[in-house]
């Protein structure tokens, strides 16, 4: 510790890479939150060619006539402007009021505000999120444009929902289908009587697979083929659609680790090479190879561990202004989701391998070295 | 001003060998990663906007970012193409493309994840309009046949749409005739039928867009002025290359949020690296700068001469990290681009701006790095210096 400059220096360049390192860890869950948000006994039911092409609303009997599953519900993808591009990256959707809220009871709604959004043809009910990003309450207006159907759409807030859940998602936009599909039949009839997707409650998960089958099988060879999947797979294939972007996030984190051993090591390095006198004077002592490795070992570690811990209490607040910084820019919305247990553990861990990896090869040398050639050495 | 030559500087790193390569190798892969997410980012805009073509304007929807998600009906179709703007080919006929494109979910190589190909049912026109989509092998499909030909990028991505094989969508097969290539534009990740037989199949009464050859360079403002202003449509005209590349904006803003948050935290790390080996540098040398300035050299040609050391660790990171990122440009990406919700396969692109930045990023770290342990260096008192041992 006798360069205080240089062991600070050290300390906020791991702490900065461990920040770095768990920063894209946490940005890494947040996509796979919705994995973890989903429910074991929903299935979803789209369209097979792809989720672009919709359902006939027709099908709702037929599916709940299929053995095992209890409720049905439904949803279309509005593809809401909402002032500019930048405003509208959140999921804007036309539900069956009745159903939806009982399909997903994650999404808590009071019973007063139910009422009030039952009542109303164009009520919505949105996530207290986005109810926080743009200062709305309840019984604003709220128009959109869409870019799926035409026309200007207003909204009246009737209802704000919760999340469940820590991971739920609290940045949609419900609003009635029957008020979407009366509009559709009017402006492009032959679209109309169409949604997104079926959501399906079952009774009990162990059977999803029969079930969908069995889902599947019913609409086989008809014009609007279905694929049914659990609703974790269903998010799965969304996520995976963008898995290079988290293959080249993983990799740049591996890329990481590499920098902050690069730092430590020129650390421990540039240490033992200026002790080296010092060190053959210890073995001159009667200190063995072992108590010198220890030493050189023990201070390499207590830097990481102050680094790492440092690094770690500042993974909150940065994925925080990572946040700021992605709704300014691009409009992306972040879900809240905190740093996780094993992010921290991680980090920890490798905050600790990187304090023993840089410590090998300047131990390696302070062990071998030979007194005599450690004493000639001038400074 | 008396100058301490420049080879001091170079060989005290010569002299200090691992800590440089360390140092230096720290610099190395930030600049790596900065120049890559910049690669990527524009590699994703140089293809989009090659799938455009200055000569061509496109008429979709109002308020449609992409093709898949407009809707051009036949009326309009007809309307749109009578205008005068409109060149014709040898033959008198208008050149305007009426297109219908949707998405078709497939699994994809390797992974077997299902992700969505742009299908294009595509007119006679078409061809024409693209020069750049040539035939790489096979034939084009026949018209009032259920064949399709495949996109080169499309094909090595996806799993069974080789040549030969055939795709189920739309109660029909579909038999795979032809590859084409389209010089690495957004075409080549696409599929290609015709029209007619696109319509059908799905029982859609609508096109996505209208794609027409200009006449000439003024007619673009009147062409979209009238079409626009029609009151019986709904319609939005944009130049083909502006709504291609605006397609690429959001990805490739998220790109380069994402990775330079990364990075900037991450340079920090380099910086603090650097400033440790310039530290060090400066007190392994406390007689060394005590003899310099006792034979006369000026504080300020110490500092120099420490910056000059910390620039060179940083030019050479620099380079080695550029180096190895423009091996990259090799590599095809392929992911989905969230604008159009479908797979697009891009190729990192370096560009004479990413490498001018990325230098430009090194020389900066190296001069934070660099600069407070010069001054250090700088500021050292003679007689104190020289007593040092």
């Amino acid at each position: 510790m006798r360069h205080k400059l240089r062991s600070l220096l050290t300390i906020v360049g791991i702490a900065i890479a461990i920040l770095a390192f768990g920063m894209i860890r946490t940005v890494i869950a947040i996509w796979y939150s919705g994995i973890e948000a989903s429910s074991p006994n929903r299935l979803i039911i789209r369209n097979s060619v792809s989720l672009i092409f919709p359902l006939p609303i027709a099908y709702r009997e037929a599916i709940l006539a299929v053995p095992g599953v209890s409720e049905v519900t439904y949803a279309q993808w509005f593809g809401g402007i909402y002032i500019d591009e930048k405003h509208s990256q959140f999921p804007q959707l036309a539900v069956d009021a009745a159903t939806w809220f009982s399909v997903v009871p994650e999404n808590r709604v009071s019973e007063a505000e139910m009422a009030a959004f039952l009542r109303e043809r164009n009520a919505a009910i949105v996530g207290v999120q986005l109810v926080r990003r743009f200062g709305w309450k309840v019984g604003d207006v709220v128009r959109m444009r869409s870019m799926i159907f035409p026309g200007d759409w207003d909204f009246v807030i009737r209802g704000i929902y919760t999340g469940a859940k820590k991971t739920t998602d609290e940045t949609s936009f419900f609003f009635h289908w029957r008020y979407l599909d009366e509009q559709v039949r009017r402006l492009q009839p032959w679209s109309a009587g169409n949604v997104g997707w079926y959501a399906v409650k079952i009774a009990d998960p162990d059977r999803a697979a029969s079930i969908s089958e069995a889902i599947d099988r019913r609409f086989k060879n008809s014009l609007a083929e279905t694929r049914t999947e659990t609703e974790q797979a269903f998010v799965q294939g969304f996520i995976s659609m963008s898995d290079t972007i988290l293959i080249a996030l993983r990799i740049v984190s591996i890329v990481i680790v590499g920098v902050i051993l690069a730092v430590l090591s020129n650390t421990m390095a540039m240490t033992a090479r200026e002790r080296l006198s010092e060190y053959a004077l210890l073995k001159t002592l009667g200190f063995r190879a072992r108590h010198l490795v220890l030493l050189i070992a023990g201070e390499s570690l207590l830097i990481a561990l102050i680094g790492g811990a440092a690094g770690i209490a500042l993974i909150g607040p940065t994925v925080d202004g990572f946040g700021a910084v992605m709704m300014r820019t691009v409009g992306a919305m972040f879900p809240v989701l905190g740093v996780s247990a094993a992010t921290r553990t991680v980090s920890l861990l490798m905050a600790l391998g990187v304090g023993l990896a840089a410590a090998i090869f300047p131990a390696w040398r302070a062990a071998t070295l030979r007194i005599v050639t450690g004493l000639r050495r001038i400074g | 001003m008396i100058t301490i030559p420049l080879s001091y500087s170079l060989r005290n790193l010569w002299t200090r060998r691992l800590t440089t390569v360390l140092t230096a190798g720290g610099i190395a892969l930030v600049i790596f990663v900065f120049a890559a997410v910049l690669m990527l980012a524009y590699g994703l805009e140089k293809t989009l906007v090659a799938t455009g073509s200055d000569d061509n304007a496109i008429v979709i929807r109002k308020g449609s970012q992409s093709e898949m998600m407009s809707l051009v009906d036949r009326a309009a179709v007809n309307v749109i193409r009578t205008q005068p703007e409109i060149a014709a080919d040898p033959e008198g006929k208008p050149l305007a493309a009426a297109e219908a494109v949707v998405l078709i979910s497939m699994p994809k190589r390797g992974t077997g994840q299902e992700a969505h190909v742009q299908t294009r049912g595509i007119a006679p026109e078409s061809l024409a309009m693209r020069p750049q989509v040539k035939l790489a092998a096979g034939r084009l499909f026949r018209p009032g046949l259920s064949e399709v030909i495949v996109g080169a990028a499309a094909e090595r991505r996806f799993e069974g749409i080789g040549l030969g094989r055939t795709i189920r969508f739309a109660m029909r097969d579909w038999t795979v005739v032809g590859l084409f290539e389209a010089e690495g534009s957004g075409f080549e990740s696409e599929i290609w039928l015709d029209s007619q037989q696109l319509l059908q199949a799905f029982r859609r009464p609508v096109f996505s867009s209208v794609t027409v050859r200009l006449s000439g360079p003024s007619s673009f403002s009147s062409l979209k002025q009238r079409l626009e202003g029609d009151q019986r449509f709904n319609l939005e005209v944009k130049r083909e290359k502006a709504f291609y590349a605006d397609q690429s904006a959001m990805m490739a803003a998220f790109i380069r949020v994402l990775g330079l948050f990364v990075t900037v935290i991450f340079s920090l790390g380099a910086i603090i690296g650097a400033m440790i080996t310039m530290y060090a540098a400066v007190a392994n040398r406390t007689t060394e700068i005590g003899t310099l300035r006792a034979l006369g050299f000026p504080r300020r040609s110490i500092l120099l001469a420490f910056l000059i050391e910390s620039l060179f660790l940083s030019l050479l990171g620099g380079s080695v990290g550029l180096v190895l990122a423009s091996l990259l440009q090799n590599m095809t990406v392929s992911t989905t681009n969230f604008s159009t919700f479908s797979e697009l396969a891009f190729r990192f692109a370096l560009s004479p701006p990413i490498v001018m930045e990325s230098i430009a990023f090194a020389l900066i770290m190296g001069i934070l790095g660099g600069f407070l342990p010069a001054v250090r260096a700088a500021r050292q008192n003679i007689l104190h210096s020289l007593r040092a041992v």
